[in-house]
């Protein structure tokens, strides 16, 4: 598809300076829609979730959703932002058929929160700070389904259809300054920005920050100018990117892309690009200049945004721990390693494992059984391991089991494996599939008699002194009992017997 | 004509509170003078008698019961074809809206109906309420029931002519520059644009959301008063609408009635008057002035320097919020949706192919005008220039109104330069069709409510002539208590209404 001409990372590097721009749009989980009261929920039943007012019929007007703009002032405060103490909306007109109105109900030139930042931390542990320009409020478009063309896009297809239950839905855009001189970590910059913002986001609570379903998406703007001349380049606009690693993989491939271009003489075109997941490429979407006229004027509909100085104060002491700050906390405070953090975190699991300790597992059993057993499940099955069916509260239960000596890691084991299966609750696994441990002196002194009697020269040979030789009666038993035995009773059963 | 089709409002409510009829009895009546008159007049785009009854009939059940909803509970009413209704056409007056039918009521509507007010239909208007003489619409243009041959002022020309053709003795108009008050001007009849967010704007298609305001049409200032408390008061759906009671809007009427304003100062405003308008028109003015005096108010001349601009800045707010507004008319969700030919390769026509063709197809050329000239107002690089300068002017206007109110408890100008125009007179020239606002405007620009009452008629054309009486916002209580102390006093003079003079339609053909 792609007949894009590339040149190396390095080469590019070479003769030219990356600027990256981010913007992310943020979808808040609040209740009812920006500017009407129809539920904000995803996945309804399309045009169900609609009324006069999301639909843009004829008469029909917003009113702001306070939640929304409590939530839009908690981003802006979590990062760093000024929030305005006077700010309104403006009308973004432009003619799309999932735009209800044919203009965007956005902010243009008062943003609800400017001028802030986010440091973000690199793998190396590195922090680099990412200044914020602003973050606005704004209502999602509707979705246009086109049927009948090979690619799902507009062109080809033989009709569209549009599903509105997304229209009005309260949107965030976060816009960053410039990022310059970030050279060859533009690409893992312009990732741990998105993936730390994404935390920040989650642990605010304002948004499913779910990538996949597009309750956060990255729009790359990126740029080359030759190198050490500071300048700003012609940039692209890759939109829609959807996954993290995709974020990286965008800015490497437009670095490339560019300096392809600009390294034979040729101009770059300002327009926006479409990123494919698939093949990792991005391909020519729409010509987008700095003319694009958008004739922007306040909202005449809707009053202005003026919080009072004692809200916005109030809201800052609602803010959660910065992510970056509470992993530092929780590593000191559970004793994990440098390593073992990060594979804690590169498993997708740090939530996963806080809860599990919150629920009273001891820290390193907890990331033992997520980082082992769950993420190598998680794995096996293609799942996202917070969507295996296996609760933090569950593997505390099954650890607390452990504790108690009802259950040994095989069993613990098995008891996963009921969870997966969906077979109910630990307990209820344990009592179904009978895993508890025999702690029954009788049933388990008759099988070390059996075993004794089965094996007279095992232990003839205990009897001698080998105490060693106990294994071997050991692994007997354990076979008898199917592993429902607590090892150290049963050796201390056979020595009883036997010395 | 019977008694009960020439009664205010007032005397309506008085009938049926004395069981002397009953609200079948009068909707009916107005049903049938509709009827027999509206196809000479064409007040009305929809008649809903079977709705109307129904409600009427509610309303009946009501009083039986010693329950009525409200002050107006019964009296049958028109409403303006900009303000959805649940269930009845809404077409704004044009081709793009021909067949869509709401499914929800305008907040106006909304409490019209719960204050058990029969809606009778929907009336005429230029096309998007975008005009002053209700030749743009769609439909036909309307006729002054003073003289058929003349416009009745627009937007609301429907609206006011209802009334004065005895259709219907309540009417609901809006008014962007003048919409209800100019036609009232025209046609003998009382008009009222109450402050800017005094009465909701949920559900009234927008044309200039800044500036548009839904206020009562009457017969007389009081039966506007008992209107304007029925629809006034905050609405939680329109976030521009004032969080405060309406006020004692029919107390002042009474007040004024009694024809005493001794204390009050009254404002003539320098600007709006003199050079082009008309000498019938300037000497009713003086004529209401001079009872006034008589009655014992005061009067001084304010200057309003910035309201020379008045008419080119709205002029420039109002066509951008237009364009914009209208923008949603795109055939993809409701309307008129007209789907171009295949292209000759066999391209299928595209979204924006249909989007054109319908938009093309359904707006007027006065609707096209105001579009291209707020697309260009809009635009990056003339904004500052056009857009943001008449804002500016805006800001001024309400300065020079400040500054009046210090002088002033109330202003006073004619409503309208001239007494109603033949039809097609002003029709190709679009800037003499917009001077007809120009003693209007200023109020939307300020966001201050306005009342046009009769003053009489012209001598060189005996044609109802308008006086236009300005309030501080939220003071909307002085317009009734003046206007209805000035009706007092020129009824006295004429020894009863002035829409008693007008003919009375008997041989129109329907």
């Amino acid at each position: 598809m792609s007949t894009d001409t590339l040149l190396s990372f390095e080469e590019s590097l070479e003769k030219f300076d990356p600027a990256m721009g981010l913007e992310v749009h943020v979808e808040l989980n609040t209740n009812t829609k920006m500017f009407c009261g129809c539920p904000a929920v995803f996945g309804g039943e399309p045009n169900t979730q609609v009324c006069p007012t999301c639909l843009g019929l004829p008469g029909a007007m917003p009113a702001v959703n306070a939640k929304a703009v409590e939530s839009a002032m908690r981003i802006g405060l979590a990062l760093n932002c000024e929030i305005a103490e006077w700010c309104r909306f403006a009308r973004k007109n432009y003619f799309y058929p999932d735009m209800p109105k044919n203009f965007q109900t956005s902010q243009y030139d008062e943003p609800i929160a400017f001028e802030g930042y986010l440091d973000v931390e690199l793998e190396s542990g590195e922090i680099v700070r990412i200044d914020i320009e602003r973050a606005h409020m704004e209502e999602d478009t509707g979705k246009s389904l086109h049927v009948g063309g090979a690619t799902g896009r507009i062109h080809g297809a033989d009709h569209s259809l549009v599903d509105y239950n997304r229209a009005g839905i309260p949107l965030i855009e976060i816009v960053t300054k410039p990022i310059m001189g970030s050279r060859e970590k533009a690409p893992e910059i312009a990732k741990a920005y998105v993936a730390q913002l994404r935390e920040l986001i989650v642990a605010l609570g304002v948004s499913d920050a779910r990538m996949d379903q597009g309750s956060i998406r990255a729009d790359v703007n990126l740029s080359l100018a030759p190198i050490g001349t500071g300048e700003l380049g012609t940039r692209t606009e890759t939109k829609n990117v959807n996954s993290l690693r995709s974020v990286e993989r965008a800015v490497r491939y437009e670095m490339q892309r560019h300096a392809a271009i600009l390294s034979a003489g040729d101009a770059i075109l300002q327009e926006t690009r479409h990123w494919h997941e698939d093949t990792g490429i991005t391909t020519s979407g729409r010509p987008k200049s700095d003319a694009d006229d958008y004739r922007y004027f306040p909202e005449p509909d809707l009053v202005p945004v003026a919080p009072s100085r004692e809200w916005v104060e109030e809201l800052k002491g609602t803010l959660p721990e910065l992510p970056r700050e509470k992993r530092a906390r929780l590593q000191k405070d559970w004793g994990f390693s440098d390593l073992e953090m990060r594979d804690t975190i590169g498993a997708g699991a740090f939530g996963l494992v806080e809860e599990t300790i919150a629920a009273g597992a001891a820290p390193q059993a907890a990331r033992k059984w997520w980082l082992s057993e769950l993420a190598r499940r998680a794995n096996d099955t293609g799942t996202d391991i917070a969507e295996l069916g296996v609760t933090p509260a569950d593997v505390a239960a099954v650890q607390a089991l452990v504790d108690a000596g009802s259950l040994n890691d095989k069993l613990a084991r098995q008891v996963f494996d009921g969870l997966v299966a969906g077979e109910g609750t630990p307990e209820e696994i344990v009592a179904a599939r009978g895993l508890a441990i025999v702690s029954d002196e009788g049933a388990l002194g008759s099988a070390v008699d059996k075993a004794i009697a089965e094996n007279p020269d095992v232990a003839e040979k205990i009897r001698d002194g080998k105490v060693a030789a106990a294994g071997a009666l050991i692994g007997a038993v354990m076979k008898e009992m199917r592993g429902q035995a607590d090892a150290g009773r049963v050796r201390e059963l056979i020595l009883e017997k036997l010395t | 004509m019977t008694d009960y089709l020439l009664s205010s409002a007032t005397e309506l409510v008085a009938a049926l509170e004395a069981g002397e009829t009953t609200s079948v009895e009068l909707t009916t009546l107005f049903l049938d003078r509709i009827a027999a008159v509206d196809g000479a007049v064409n007040a009305f785009l929809h008649v809903d008698r079977e709705g109307a009854l129904a409600q009427a009939t509610a309303s009946d059940e009501r009083r039986a019961a010693g329950n009525p909803a409200s002050a107006l509970d019964g009296v049958p009413i028109a409403v303006k074809d900009v303000l959805a209704t649940e269930g009845l056409p809404t077409t704004c007056g044009s081709k793009m809206l021909e067949g869509w039918i709401p499914p929800y009521d305008a907040t106006v509507v909304a409490r019209l109906k719960q204050a058990g007010l029969p809606i009778l239909g929907k009336t005429n208007m230029d096309e998007f309420a975008m005009g002053s003489s209700t030749e743009h619409s769609a439909y036909g243009p309307t006729h002054n029931p003073w003289d058929l041959d003349r416009i009745p002022g627009g937007s609301g020309g429907g609206s006011a002519a209802a009334v004065a053709a005895f259709e219907a003795p309540l009417a609901i108009g809006t008014d962007t520059g003048g919409s209800i008050r100019q036609p009232g001007a025209v046609t003998g009849t009382v008009g009222v644009k109450p402050t800017y967010g005094g009465v909701s704007r949920y559900g009234l298609v927008a044309m200039a959301n800044s500036l548009d305001q839904a206020g009562p049409v009457s017969r007389t200032v009081l039966d506007s008063a008992l209107l304007h408390e029925v629809i006034g008061g905050h609405d939680p759906h329109d976030s521009t609408s004032i969080d405060q009671p309406v006020g004692a809007l029919v107390e002042a009427a009474r007040q004024g009635a009694g024809g005493d304003l001794s204390g009050l100062r009254v404002g003539v405003i320098k600007e709006l008057g003199g050079d082009g308008y008309q000498p019938g028109v300037l000497a009713r003015f003086q004529e209401s002035l001079d009872l006034l005096v008589a009655a014992g108010a005061e009067v001084v001349e304010v200057s309003c320097p910035s309201f020379v601009h008045a008419l080119a800045a709205y002029y420039l707010i109002m066509p951008s919020e237009a364009s914009s507004n209208l923008a949603k008319f795109d055939a993809m969700r409701y309307g008129l949706r007209v789907v171009p030919e295949a292209a000759e390769n066999g391209t299928q026509p595209s979204a924006e192919d249909v989007m054109r063709a319908s938009r093309d197809a359904g707006f007027g050329d006065e609707v096209k005008r105001r579009i291209i000239l707020g697309t260009y107002a809009l635009s990056s690089g003339y904004y500052d220039a056009y857009y943001g300068q008449a804002q500016k002017v805006r800001t001024l206007i309400s300065r020079d109104f400040d500054a009046a109110f210090e002088k002033a408890d109330v202003l006073v100008s004619p409503t309208a330069p001239t007494t109603a125009f033949k039809l097609g007179e002003k029709l190709d020239d679009p800037v003499a069709m917009y001077l007809n606002d120009l003693a209007t405007i200023p109020a939307n620009l300020a966001g201050v409510p306005g009342i046009s009452l009769p003053s009489g008629l012209a001598d060189e054309d005996g044609l109802p002539a308008g006086f236009q009486v300005l309030a501080p916002a939220l003071a909307d209580d002085r317009l009734y208590r003046v206007g209805a102390a000035l009706e007092t006093l020129l009824e006295k003079k004429w020894g009863g209404p002035l829409l008693a003079q007008a003919p009375t339609l008997d041989g129109a053909s329907a």
